[in-house]
């Protein structure tokens, strides 16, 4: 038991990692799944009679380069968009099957946030003027699993086929459980960030500011070994390796000396903001300010219940899950967990009784890198690249998730990660895309002002 | 030859530029939240950000004048202090960072907002001529372009000499109502609030309301601060995120807090180091190696490692004396 048993810890994640494979074939030309930054665009032809128009080839230009797709033999066809901004969608008319004609106009601008199904109607006609008066009655998007049934406003058919777009406010069952699920997912990934957060802050009482970019810098590095490499896999396991060696360094080099020297808490804090700038930067330095992808393949779906989802996102919720698990039952049962817990509690008394204090922060802080690179990772995957400032974003809704359960204690940074997760996903149904992290934020200080210690935090730590 | 004088040009415009006096403002407020109460605001980019809305919003939007899209900028700027104050003032310090930033964050994504186009322009802001006329107005100096010291500029307009003779003189006035207030009872309060909350709450002081009083006070200055730096050319919500209240935050932590002069020696120093070592970089260091955004980008990441160890090494800053400092918590 002499053994760091919190190494053992990150084996355990790391060894949940290999036992994942990562199912990946070549999608459906017409699949796309709207999830964290990516939006989906699609639609689907018909022909005046209704039959489905196969082999018709479509273009998406805008912010990013131009994409071409044709639609499949059910007539779908779908771009997936990463980059916010005005797209426009065009059909080559020369391809539409023959003695069909566009009824309306031949392409249509879509306004593109994040995380949104976006559905383009192009009725087609039998009669070469275009001026047929039978209506398509397909609301585009409804017979696509995942998609929220886009509701046709105002008669849209009726001008030609409007562009619809699914705005805020548009609830339904099914768009609710989608969300639902993907906010399970997003507080998974925000609990792999927050927990190494809330048991730095338990044992050493920073507020770390800086680590956001460790969650940045995990996924970057994926994205470097998943080039060296070409084996996503592999490419995890290494990236999480260096993180949590990364996180060893960090603290033999910067915060052990630090302690020290006995910083204040919020002097070590701005030091933290001085790392998180300094890092943020070196980031943009070498990888550059756009997005950084990780995997590049098209991901397959599967649909559970009306929910559909990534295979890979499966994956990702299971291993998050497993590890977060794990991390629990380490802290709760191991010897180490115990000290972990007992300096949290009280340092001066975990030192007397023996406990080597530095020792032990030292591996709460490799098993919190760790877990903050696999959370970049995951979250890079799952966002369909991340940037240098993607951890830093984050990085607000790891304190209010952190906050939320309790400052310092593990299992209450759990919860409040779910809760922030279901929060920023559910209130996007209502809300505009732009405010999704707001309310996040707006939970976290309507927290303080009602419960200031936080769900499962004790009173005095709020002083 | 010509090399230096350029870099000694454009180290003196941007010594005088509204830009500059923007920073020293919103930094003479953090420093009364910081330096002289012992707050740790980490959202005076929102306090900015309230001014220059509250401003810009009124003049663009409301139509309203000069005067009392002033008042409404300063409002703002209280109504935000409230309501960020009422929750945490009573809590630990780091609440109160945490809050701040978060809060901060929130105004800037509201105001980013696509949904209200209309008012603040969504991510894309407010240009200066829509809300620069009743300022420009105000101004007594002839039309017309000075030129002083090799530097010429429109007197009235854009980027011209009157937002710099504006901003200049309220970072005079913000240093002399600071020396006056530190100097009062009310600052000694202050001081003791930052030294020993306990001790001052026995002495019958309300510490709670003190320190609702600074933090108003700072976020007013620091609204001014906002409006300032949008004068010259436009305001964007992305101008005014976190790494601004970082950047204060540097400024302050350089100079030296609880000082009166820090806030403008930083400020000073912060702008002259990074001008200098982005231009002899981008003279000496062939364009191959390093290009203008890798000079840039390695300048941000120097401001990190300075604040780094400023912080570790010398937390009270050129002029700061180490007893005068305090990082409660």
């Amino acid at each position: 038991m002499r053994r760091p048993l919190g190494v053992l810890l990150l084996l355990g994640v790391l060894i949940t990692l290999f036992s994942g494979v990562f199912g990946i074939s070549a999608a459906h030309a017409a699949e796309c799944t709207p999830e964290g930054e990516t939006s989906c665009v699609q639609g689907s032809l018909r022909t005046s009679a209704g039959d489905p128009a196969s082999g018709v080839s479509l273009t998406l230009s805008g912010p990013v380069e131009d994409q071409t797709t044709s639609t499949d033999e059910e007539g779908k066809w779908a771009f997936t968009v990463t980059e916010m901004g005005t797209y426009t969608v065009t059909v080559d008319e020369s391809t539409l099957p023959e003695g069909q004609f566009l009824k309306g106009v031949s392409s249509r601008d879509f306004e593109v946030d994040p995380g949104r199904v976006y559905s383009g109607l192009f009725p087609m006609t039998d009669d070469p003027e275009g001026e047929s008066a039978e209506e398509p009655s397909d609301a585009a998007g409804e017979d696509e699993p995942g998609a929220t049934p886009a509701p046709v406003e105002d008669g849209a058919s009726a001008d030609g086929g409007a562009a619809v777009n699914e705005t805020p406010g548009s609830f339904s069952w099914p768009r609710f459980w989608q969300q639902f699920v993907s906010g399970i997912r997003l507080g998974l990934l925000v609990a792999l960030a927050s927990v190494g957060l809330s048991l730095i802050f338990g044992t050493t009482g920073l507020s770390n500011f800086a680590h956001g970019e460790m969650v940045s810098l995990g996924g970057l590095l994926a994205a470097t070994f998943m080039t060296l490499t070409g084996n996503l896999l592999l490419a995890i396991v290494i990236a999480v390796a260096v993180m949590a060696l990364f996180g060893w360094a960090q603290d033999k080099v910067l915060w052990k000396p630090l302690r020290k020297r006995r910083l204040s808490l919020m002097q070590l804090m701005i030091v933290s903001i001085g790392l998180s700038i300094a890092m943020q930067y070196l980031f943009q330095f070498f990888f550059g300010a756009g997005v950084v992808r990780i995997d590049t393949s098209t991901p397959s779906t599967v649909t559970f219940f009306g929910v559909s989802l990534t295979v890979q996102s499966v994956w990702i919720m299971a291993i998050s899950l497993v590890a977060i698990i794990l991390v629990g039952l380490a802290l709760t049962y191991t010897r180490f967990g115990r000290a972990t817990r007992a300096i949290a509690d009280n340092p001066a008394l975990a030192l007397a009784s023996g406990i080597d204090v530095d020792r032990v922060i030292n591996v709460v802080w490799v098993v919190g890198a760790g877990l903050a690179g696999l959370s970049g990772v995951f979250l890079g995957l799952v966002f369909n690249g991340l940037t240098f400032f993607t951890g830093g974003q984050m990085l607000l809704l790891f304190f209010a998730a952190v906050t939320l359960g309790g400052l310092g204690t593990a299992f209450g940074a759990v919860v409040g990660s779910m809760l922030v997760g279901m929060m920023v996903e559910l209130t996007n149904i209502w809300l505009p895309g732009d405010l999704k992290y707001a309310t996040a934020l707006l939970l976290l200080i309507l927290v303080l002002l009602v419960r200031p210690q936080g769900i499962f935090g004790r009173k005095e730590r709020i002083g | 030859m010509d090399f230096w004088t350029d870099l000694l040009i454009s180290i003196l415009q941007t010594l005088i530029s509204p830009t500059t006096a923007a920073f020293v403002i919103a930094a003479i407020g953090l420093n009364i939240h910081f330096g002289f109460t012992g707050l740790m605001n980490m959202g005076q980019a929102g306090f900015m950000l309230m001014g220059a809305y509250g401003f810009g919003v009124s003049v663009s939007y409301l139509g309203l004048g000069f005067w009392p899209a002033l008042l409404v900028a300063i409002l703002a700027a209280v109504v935000f202090a409230v309501i960020l104050g009422i929750p945490t003032l009573k809590l630990r310090g780091d609440y109160l960072a945490i809050v701040t930033i978060a809060a901060a964050e929130i105004l800037r994504m509201i105001f980013k907002m696509s949904l209200l186009s209309d008012v603040t322009g969504g991510p894309l802001g407010i240009h200066s001529k829509e809300y620069r006329g009743p300022f420009t107005e105000l101004s007594f100096l002839p039309d017309g372009s000075t030129t002083i010291l090799g530097i010429t500029y429109q007197n009235n307009g854009g980027n011209d000499w009157w937002v710099r003779l504006v901003a200049w003189a309220l970072v005079l006035v913000f240093i002399l109502l600071t020396w006056l207030l530190v100097r009062s009872p009310w600052g000694r309060v202050l001081k003791g609030i930052r030294e020993d909350e306990d001790a001052v709450r026995s002495l019958g002081k309300n510490t709670f309301s003190y320190k609702m009083q600074a933090l108003i006070l700072g976020g007013i200055m620091g609204a001014f601060g906002g409006i300032v730096m949008t004068l010259p050319s436009s305001m964007q919500p992305d101008m005014m995120g976190r790494p601004l209240t970082f950047n204060i935050w540097m400024i302050i932590l350089l100079g030296g807090a609880a000082t009166i002069f820090g806030p403008l020696l930083g400020t000073l120093l912060f702008f002259i180091v990074r001008i200098a070592l982005t231009t002899v970089a981008g003279e000496f260091v062939p364009r191959e190696v390093l290009s203008a955004a890798q000079t840039e980008q390695l300048a941000w990441v120097l401001v990190g490692v300075a604040l780094m160890l400023l912080v570790i090494f010398r937390p009270q800053g050129i002029l700061g004396n180490k007893k005068e400092l305090s990082f409660n918590v």
